[in-house]
């Protein structure tokens, strides 16, 4: 998997920190779960004993304990709160201390992060993995109604199954995916190097995990059985799992309103400078308006949820109507949330939309400032309407009539912006790629669930329809056909600049068509049987529907196949997608000025802000710049404009020193490396074999580098490559002055002259020239050779295996000798062997390969055992002359003594030796 | 737009003659036994055409838009720079905003004179609990498992829920409400034609709310009175007290929400004793 490894860090954002192994946190994550259940345990047990309860042990009171204090004992075991610790007790903190940030490995997703990048990424995968058991729980659902009578549960399991289902999609999948989404995409779109509060960031997301816990869970402990809903007093009639439901509620719930507040902080502050208010992205408008409603909304099922829990535990009568509590209260705190949450649900994905409908139409949003006054609109009336649920739950008569007036205004601003994307694609040049596919599909299928919702406002059809099926049709019409097709939207969309690989545009698009046919099928029948009388969230039906849940049973398997090709897309992409350039869609939003994946802090200089975010079709109109420093050259960077240098080089291109050199300037971000390595008539081959190992080298880490051969002199080279693509430097390594010929040919004077470009020098020592560069991306090669060496077929042998990929190779020549090592018979042995390995070496170094040799007193085996320990070889050639071997003696003791290093052996055909014309 | 517009409206028309397929084609309503059923179907049938022509509109535009202005492979210049369009804004502002304000007052006379109280009306009252209705015919002094009414008188039905909320729907009337806990909830219908339909809790209400059915049997008013008659000779013969016997709450008239019924000292006892899964989540 590709992993957000920075290709450079700005100056001054180093790693301060000690960072620790993954298993350390987690190790603390468990101790902390545990040291949490015993302490609640402790606590809810000394408090009963010491007030006198009657009965010390109760499950439920113990059951809330727990799983409050086992959750904060995980958050704070896994390292949210390590540094504000430090600071609350006085300590040194240092805020500049970024070890916490940033993912070099897959390793780094794992633990607490303050990176927004890993932790949007994180945030996706948890949610995805909560959609996937959340789809389980609906196909359980569905296997259950697809005849009636009890299938597979009954009425008790089958309510655990519904209530899970849309607990989980609802607080750990759709809300969590649009925070993911944003808190990747958010702080680039405004021009900001991370989130306002990076640490509370880390925290929202660890509290969301032990909240799916919880919700996944709870059918293992008394399910938890009243709908997603939870209305008093049934809820007051649940087990263990209604806790859980409670408990968990608040830990999700705490984790939005922190994410929230985040968003708020970071918009109103961090945007670069030129970005007003009215040149903010509607993905941005959107998250703002959204966050606002969360911080208001949210204490509202908080409070619910807790007076619930109270209800059940302690003994109080809030919701208890024979003890003068009043269960309809509980029915206003609740949607006083739950509605203006509907909203939560969809508002950041009217934001996706809008991005992806743009970017794919070529145009300007149509109505740019109604759609964002439309989400501002939406926003304050969605808490005036709460009431709509309500319509038949018997609270005060005249409230009806109002709601209703309210809900209805709501679909103006909802038609408005449907419209205005309408607008937007009208004389468009559309792009239909998946994420644009996915938005269109969006629009057919909200615009279903947006109409239905105004059947169910209108107070005499909803006293029909309520909690029907056209009530689940509805819902699902909204959170599908709405909220999931825009996150999808968003994936896709996002999926080259977050993991810096092109997704599958064709698997992309079988995902769509399943989906929404799937989909379709499903819900859209709904519609029909709730009119007629079929109830939502019954284990069992009238027989006359019979046939027509079946079908709809059926037709959800095309969104489970839809599924897992999303994820095989997904997950193969990822790995192996091919790479990402920075603006795939020619987007003009500023997360596409940055590098896909973009680096550590996201940009390499400060960006500013100069016009619209959609200003398509407008010549010379931009919405952003980014101009690098002064030091660099200035002038903006984007990718078309990443400026190149010409680096020229031919024996000393594979250097270390060189090497190092390219790295140093590749740390600044914006720059490209073209090699131009003159072969100047020796052999071409081995120019190119130098070549290939550096740009391997550099491949590796990231750094963007290609490179031709050409013949000729060094400035005839110059010249045709600088005739093709303009460049900003060149770098010219040669030898010391004095041994170098380049430098005797007044070569950079008059390269500097003929290019008209600022030229540095990188001076190379032979010896570091010849001396192998190590690096992942280089094979280390021994070859264990002692007749053979000098001999034409082994020269070809090692030769072919260059080609195929760089290698270093060490020449190891095992003399096997039987007596002392001291004797003048000895000696003369040595020295032979030494001449053979010097003339291959010689070869090697001609034909542009890397080598080292030793001679070895002791046989082939001790020679594996040295390749092996001493230069960490990853193959190791035993090369012997056909027919005069013993390598079958031989090679099982290397095979042994190579340890993992790959084993061959090389049969060279015998011949009169090359004459030596070694060093 | 001028020259988009006859193969546009050509689209429309086909799109606009499936959906009108989908809708007529499939009887989508129950059928209608009560005179509140008849003004909801009038109100629904207006909401169903207003949202088809806009669903219709929405759905060519769409399709036209992807047929039409896809870019040539290769093509990569942009569209026209257009910003918006006033007048075409406020329209698309204000229509939908007329339909639906056309639609409140009507949703509103429909509510109104549903629930509107006749001076002779039928008092039932209802008790419902986990997982069973029951109707009492306070004059007789009957009970029933069944909702038995004459058909062609208004029904006020006088519902009390003895444990959670449940809810009373009988979708051939098309009038629902929740019975909660603590309250006398009012359901008002007239029924307008003979026959037998489901009732049905609409409101999870525990392990057995799917089967928490009954039915409501709309009689000719001469077979009701016989059967109240011969229903009440029953009693008298072996009398059985009326369960959940508790003080009723004050009839509401109006708008006015009725106060919560006084609070007797004596516990909220169901006859039949709550078959869920343990009584108080402990």
């Amino acid at each position: 998997m590709a992993t957000h490894a920075p290709t450079h860090a700005p100056a001054g954002h180093g790693h301060h920190g000690e960072v620790k192994p993954l298993w350390y946190w987690w190790k603390r994550a468990i101790v902390g779960t545990m040291v949490g259940t015993v302490f609640a345990f402790a606590v809810m047990f000394f408090f009963r004993w010491a007030f006198g309860f009657d009965e010390l042990y109760k499950g439920q009171p113990y059951a809330a304990a727990i799983a409050t204090f086992a959750s904060l004992g995980f958050v704070i075991g896994i390292g949210n709160f390590d540094w504000w610790w430090r600071y609350l007790r006085g300590k040194h903190v240092d805020y500049e201390d970024h070890s916490l940030h940033g993912a070099r490995t897959f390793r780094d997703y794992f633990r607490v992060n303050t990176d927004h990048k890993v932790i949007g990424v994180q945030y996706l995968l948890v949610v995805l993995f909560f959609f996937v058991l959340g789809g389980i729980f609906a196909m359980l659902v569905r296997w259950e109604l697809a005849a009636p009578g009890h299938t597979i549960a009954d009425g008790e399991t089958y309510n655990g199954y519904f209530s899970v289902h849309a607990t989980l999609m609802i607080f750990l999948f759709v809300i969590p995916a649009f925070a993911g989404l944003a808190n990747y995409i958010l702080p680039i779109m405004i021009g900001a190097k991370d989130m306002a509060f990076p640490r509370l960031n880390a925290l929202s997301l660890w509290l969301l995990i032990p909240a799916g816990v919880m919700l996944s869970v709870s059918p293992l402990f008394g399910a938890f059985s009243s709908g997603w809903t939870a209305y008093p007093p049934l809820a007051l009639q649940g087990t263990t799992g209604q806790t859980l439901f409670n408990v968990g509620v608040q830990f999700a719930g705490a984790s939005s309103i922190a994410t929230a507040l985040n968003f708020l902080v970071s918009i109103a502050t961090m945007r670069a400078p030129g970005m007003t208010v009215w040149r903010m992205p509607l993905l941005v408008w959107a998250n703002a308006t959204t966050s606002v409603l969360v911080v208001f909304g949210t204490p509202f099922i908080a409070g619910s949820q807790f007076m619930t829990m109270f209800d059940r535990i302690a003994g109080t009568n809030f919701f208890n109507a024979g003890q003068g509590g009043d269960v309809v209260m509980y029915q206003h705190v609740f949607w006083f949330y739950s509605h203006p949450a509907v909203y939560i649900m969809i508002l950041p994905g009217f934001g996706i939309i809008s991005e992806v409908i743009a970017t794919f139409s070529r145009k300007p949003l149509f109505g740019y400032r109604a759609l964002a006054f439309s989400t501002v609109a939406i926003a304050v009336l969605g808490f005036g309407v709460w009431a709509h649920h309500m319509y038949v739950s018997g609270m005060a008569d005249w409230l009806r009539v109002p709601m209703m007036i309210t809900t209805i205004i709501i679909a103006v601003p909802t038609g408005v912006k449907v419209f205005s994307w309408l607008g937007t694609i009208w004389n468009g040049k559309l792009h239909l790629k998946t994420p644009m596919v996915w938005a269109l599909g969006f629009i057919s299928t909200f615009v279903i669930g947006g109409l239905s919702g105004v059947f169910l406002g209108t107070l005499p059809i909803d006293i029909q329809l309520h909690d029907t099926y056209f009530i689940v049709a509805h819902i699902h019409y909204v959170f599908f056909g709405g909220s999931v097709f825009t996150i999808f939207a968003g994936i896709y969309y996002w999926f080259p600049k977050m993991t810096g690989r092109m997704y599958n545009e064709k698997l992309g698009l079988v995902h769509f068509w399943l989906t929404w046919i799937g989909f379709n099928a499903t819900f859209f029948p709904m519609h029909w049987l709730g009119i007629q009388g079929m109830p939502r969230r019954v284990a069992d039906y009238d027989p006359r529907f019979a046939d027509l849940n079946l079908f709809i049973s059926l037709a959800s398997l095309g969104m489970v196949a839809g599924t897992a090709v999303f994820f095989y897309n997904f997950i193969y992409s990822w790995a192996r997608g091919p790479r990402a350039p920075w603006n795939p869609w020619r987007s003009r939003t500023m997360e596409w000025l940055v590098s896909s994946p973009p680096s550590l802090f996201n940009f390499d200089a400060q960006p500013q802000v100069v016009g619209g975010p959609y200003q398509y079709g407008i010549p010379g109109a931009r919405h952003a710049v980014v101009f690098a420093g002064e030091e660099i050259g200035g002038g903006e960077l984007t990718e078309t404009e990443r400026r190149t240098i010409l680096v020229v080089a031919s024996e000393t291109v594979a250097s270390a020193t060189l090497l190092d050199e390219i790295r140093e300037r590749a740390h600044e971000g914006v720059w490209r490396f073209t090699f131009v390595v003159p072969a100047e008539g020796r052999e071409h081959r081995a120019a190119e074999r130098r070549m290939q190992l550096a740009l391997a080298v550099l491949a590796a880490e990231g750094v963007d580098a290609s490179g031709t051969v050409t013949d000729g002199s060094p400035i005839l080279a110059v010249q045709r490559v600088l005739a093709e693509e303009p460049a900003q430097e060149i770098m010219i390594a040669t030898y010391p002055t004095g041994t170098s010929r380049w430098m005797a040919q007044d070569v950079i004077d008059r390269i500097r002259k003929i290019s008209d470009l600022a030229v540095t020098r990188v001076v190379v020592t032979p010896d570091d020239a010849r001396r192998p560069v190590t690096s992942d991306a280089v094979r280390q090669v021994a070859v264990i050779a002692n007749d053979t060496l000098g001999s034409r077929g082994l020269l070809q042998a090692i030769q072919e295996r260059a080609d195929e990929r760089p290698l270093n190779a060490v020449v190891l020549c095992p003399l096997s000798l039987d007596g002392p090592g001291w004797t003048d018979e000895a000696e003369r042995v040595r020295q032979e062997a030494a001449e053979r390995a010097r003339v291959t070496i010689g070869q090697l170094e001609r034909a542009g390969i890397p080598v080292r040799g030793e001679v070895i007193d002791r046989g082939p085996v001790e020679a594996a055992r040295i390749a092996r320990d001493d230069f960490a070889a990853d193959v190791v050639l035993v090369c012997s002359f056909r027919g005069r071997d013993h390598a079958d003696d031989v090679l099982p003791g290397v095979e042994r003594a190579a340890g993992g290093a790959e084993v061959e052996h090389v049969v060279v055909d015998a011949e009169a030796p090359t004459a030596p014309a070694g060093s | 737009m001028r020259r988009h517009a006859p193969a546009l409206a050509l689209l429309m028309l086909v799109i606009g003659g499936l959906t009108a397929a989908v809708v007529l084609l499939i009887d989508w309503f129950p059928i209608q036994a009560a005179e509140q059923a008849e003004r909801i179907d009038h109100l629904m049938w207006y909401l169903v055409i207003s949202s088809g022509a806009i669903y219709v509109i929405v759905i060519s535009v769409l399709l036209y838009s992807v047929w039409r202005f896809r870019a040539k492979p290769g093509d990569e210049s942009d569209g026209p720079p257009n910003h918006g369009n006033t007048s075409l804004e406020v329209a698309w502002t204000v229509l939908p905003a007329i339909l639906l304000g056309v639609m409140a007052v009507w949703a509103y006379l429909v509510v109104d004179r549903n629930e509107a109280l006749a001076a002779d009306r039928e008092v039932i009252e209802v008790t419902a609990w986990q997982f069973a209705w029951e109707f009492r015919y306070p004059e007789a002094g009957v009970t029933s498992g069944d909702l038995r009414v004459p058909v062609g008188r208004q029904i006020d039905l006088q519902m009390r829920s003895v444990d959670v909320i449940h809810d009373l729907w009988v979708p051939e009337w098309r009038v629902k409400h929740d019975v909660v806990p603590g309250m006398t909830n009012r359901l008002i219908v007239n029924p307008t034609r003979v026959g037998t339909y489901p009732l049905i809790c609409m409101e999870l209400c525990g392990v057995g709310h799917a089967a928490m059915r009954s039915r409501a049997i709309v009689m000719e008013p001469d077979d009701y009175e016989a059967w109240l008659r011969n229903a009440q000779r029953e009693v008298r013969e072996e009398p059985t007290p009326p369960p959940a016997e508790r003080g009723r709450g004050e009839d509401a008239d109006g708008g006015v929400p009725p106060p919560p019924p006084a609070i007797t000292d004596e516990p909220d006892q169901p006859v039949i004793p709550p078959t869920g899964p343990g009584s108080a989540g402990e």
